[in-house]
């Protein structure tokens, strides 16, 4: 502003006075534009006297700051990162990394991404995939279920950071030993109900991600498939066929909470810390949850793995959990790498176990002691980890996911083998592009 | 998105005004007697001197610039679309994007989830544009005969229309949800906003609560044109003011009407906001919008959400055309005119 005034001003001043002037305009234009422009600059560039500024997006972690902090400080002026908090819903976060990375954004280099986006991020070409020693480092003692999560056409394209497994909790006072079967923990609801004892089995019926992550748990108990190996075309095979009846069976065998087709984590989880439910199929985040609002309650509180729907088969749960991606369009790759390696280490995922309650990937973190007092459901968590389910590795996950959901809901209305095709059929336009969302 | 619309239509208003006001004034006997004269100007259409014709040329050149911004600013998006829509393009699978005519519109036709969007928007359209016309009629007559505290009654009047509608979302959707709400405790033991019929109804009650003030707005300024004059004279005549309110005044604010109900029905089939905030588009609730938003942003499928974008775009310029053609020939000065 001040530099064009000054400039308008020279134009109309008379000839003698334009040829000594322009020097003085120009300097003062120059400076002007210099210090409009220097922080731009900067902000472009991220660099701060030399030092790469890594742009971190990940969701919203109470003290994963500490983390960043702790890397920063082992980086030494190597890089910095800095930790943007992206929103806390999921579908937010996804929406603004998508959103910027389409637009070729260079202002994120690490990326928090849930273990169902990493395909799509690969098939789209807007993260680097991990070689050589990055490689190596991410894959030595991570575990395999978690890994899976992270490739995609046999490449890595993500490390895994945290993962996380539903767990079967239930009443011990009501049920001494935790069912064997599907069938069984259903049969035992029944009986309870008919008994007047706290009789729910809380599960998560309502049209969300949760009532795909569940029946794609059943699906894998009953050791079907949803997709081929390659995730390139769609079976829906007979254990999925066998997974419907069973969510079917749940969902009107009368022993569900009368709001299971809007049940979401969360109000299940109060349900349960309200005393209504014997069983719940949830995630572990309950289990300190209800220690502090419930401590009655929680000391009657036993878990297991979730029981396989054949009997003597065990259940596989679906996995979930977040993977570190490197940007396509960072400017700083290497030092992206280094940062996300340091953000995932065996010592800062036990301390993001311990302080934030969020399971690590690397299998020995649970051997430390420390681990005990902050998981004593640790041994069940391994064990269903180390055969785990991963939900549909493709880059449509999401809209298999969308109209997965819509197709079994509610869980009531399902007839499996009408439901099946019907599912068949969607799924294969979803990995066409054909597939439309709701 | 529906607020500028909603700007640009205050803007229209008068313009669209002036015309009733040149061809409403015929039947009232002539009471001005430039307008004669200037109708006759119009249709005959003296040369143009040298003069105004440089003028005229130096007008289009100052604004050329201005219009060729507005078109390349609104052209180039929908053609980009059209042309997004003939392509099988998912950015998931960048590889795989090629050329396939038609068969997008293909399957957004077929396809149920698209028809029951479309249900649900028709059904919004029409019925909020209907009670919106009843009530803001009402309210613009309020608005006009108010004596003591013009000013207020009009300010408070319009407060719904002024507030952000995602915040106004909001306030609806804690109102309803059970536990925080005073609503949802009110009207029902359950949660209203998890089932189809009573979301509907929510969705259709917060756009009817936010826009009926613009409907009101627009209706006023239709009001203000119906001559003082015209209403004594007809109660004069002994007309009731039933009789009055449907012979005279209606008659002569119907463009404004027309105006107010197409603007109206272009923005409720564009709803958006409501419901994502509301439902997000949960238990079939979602309208056109919302569900291309779905497919582009969210499913990534630039193909098949460029194709639902075109159809809306299609059906509001087939709504647009449909009220001009029935609607704007049938305007009461246009029909009397001629027939004198």
């Amino acid at each position: 502003m001040a530099a064009r005034s000054v400039a308008g001003a020279d134009m109309s001043g008379d000839d003698r006075l334009r040829v000594r002037r322009p020097v003085r305009v120009r300097a003062l234009a120059t400076a002007a534009a210099l210090t409009l422009v220097a922080p731009m600059a900067a902000c472009a560039s991220g660099d701060d006297g030399g030092v790469p500024t890594i742009n971190l997006y990940y969701p919203p972690e109470e003290n994963f700051q500490q983390v960043v902090d702790r890397c920063n400080a082992e980086a030494n002026g190597r890089y910095r990162i800095a930790n943007r908090v992206l929103p806390r819903e999921a579908d937010e976060q996804r929406v603004q990394m998508v959103r910027r990375l389409a637009a070729e954004d260079t202002g994120m280099d690490v990326l928090g991404l849930d273990v169902t986006w990493t395909q799509e991020f690969a098939g789209a070409n807007w993260i680097l995939e991990w070689t050589g020693q990055d490689r190596a480092e991410a894959e030595e003692g991570t575990l395999e279920g978690p890994l899976d999560t992270a490739r995609y056409e046999d490449k890595l394209y993500a490390a895994p950071k945290h993962t996380n497994v539903q767990l079967l909790w239930y009443r011990k006072d009501l049920v001494p030993e935790p069912p064997a079967s599907w069938d069984e923990m259903i049969s035992t609801a029944q009986r309870l109900k008919e008994e007047g004892q706290p009789y729910q089995v809380l599960a998560t019926g309502a049209q969300y991600e949760g009532l795909v992550v569940l029946y794609n748990s059943l699906v894998a108990s009953a050791g079907g498939n949803i997709l081929n190996a390659d995730g390139t075309e769609s079976v829906v095979d007979e254990g999925a066929v066998r997974a419907l009846e069973a969510l079917r069976h749940l969902a009107t065998s009368g022993v569900t909470s009368p709001s299971f087709s809007n049940a979401t984590e969360d109000p299940m989880r109060l349900e349960f810390q309200a005393g209504n439910g014997a069983f719940q199929i949830n995630w572990p985040f309950v289990y300190p949850a209800m220690q502090e609002a419930n401590p009655e309650l929680a000391e009657n509180v036993a878990w297991a793995r979730v029981p396989g729907v054949e009997s003597g088969t065990p259940s596989r749960m679906t996995i979930g959990g977040i993977n570190l991606a490197v940007s396509r369009f960072s400017p700083h790759p290497e030092e992206s790498f280094a940062a996300a390696k340091c953000l995932r280490n065996a010592e800062n995922q036990k301390f993001s176990a311990i302080n934030d309650g969020v399971p690590p990937t690397i299998e020995r973190v649970f051997d430390d002691p420390e681990m005990d007092e902050a998981y004593p459901m640790k041994d069940a968590i391994l064990a269903t980890l180390r055969e785990p389910a991963v939900r549909p590795l493709t880059p449509a996950y999401q809209s298999i996911s969308t109209v997965t959901s819509a197709i079994l809901s509610p869980p009531a209305a399902i007839d499996p083998q009408a439901t099946a095709d019907e599912l068949r059929d969607a799924v294969a336009d979803a990995l066409d592009s054909k597939g439309v969302l709701p | 998105m529906s607020e500028r619309t909603s700007k640009l239509s205050i803007n229209a208003t008068p313009a669209g005004a002036d015309v009733t006001a040149d061809e409403a004034d015929p039947r009232t006997g002539g009471q001005h007697a430039t307008v004669p004269a200037q109708r006759a100007n119009r249709r005959r259409r003296p040369p143009l001197s040298e003069n105004k014709r440089a003028e005229r040329k130096l007008g289009w050149l100052l604004c050329a610039p201005a219009a060729l911004v507005m078109v390349a600013v609104t052209g180039y998006p929908i053609l980009y679309s059209v042309w997004l829509s003939l392509q099988r393009f998912d950015l998931r699978f960048p590889d795989e994007r090629e050329f396939v005519g038609l068969e997008n519109y293909i399957t957004v036709l077929t396809n149920e989830f698209w028809w029951t969007a479309f249900g649900v928007t028709m059904l919004i359209t029409v019925v909020t544009v209907a009670v919106e016309l009843v009530l803001g009629m009402g309210l613009a007559l309020v608005m006009h005969r108010t004596l003591v505290g013009r000013g207020i009654v009009r300010t408070a009047a319009l407060i719904p229309y002024g507030i952000v509608t995602v915040v106004a979302a909001f306030s609806w959707r804690y109102a309803w949800t059970p536990g925080t709400g005073y609503l949802a405790n009110l009207f029902s033991d359950g949660a209203p906003l998890t089932e189809r019929a009573s979301s509907l109804a929510i969705i259709m009650l917060a756009e009817i609560w936010k826009t009926t003030p613009f409907m009101a707005l627009l209706l006023m300024a239709g009001l203000a044109l119906v001559p003082e004059d015209l209403l004594k004279a007809a109660s004069t005549d002994g007309a009731t003011g039933w009789q009055r309110f449907t012979k005279v005044m209606l008659p002569v604010m119907k463009p404004a009407i027309l105006v107010a109900l197409l603007f109206r029905t272009l923005d409720a089939f564009r709803v958006f906001d409501n419901i994502y905030v509301l439902t997000s588009g949960a238990n079939e609730t979602s309208s056109v919008s919302m569900i291309a938003y779905n497919n582009l942003i969210r499913g990534l499928n630039l193909g098949i959400g460029s194709t639902m974008s075109v159809l809306i775009f299609i059906t509001v310029a087939i709504i647009a055309f449909i009220f001009v053609k029935l609607f704007g020939t049938a305007a009461p000065g246009s029909d009397d005119g001629e027939r004198r």
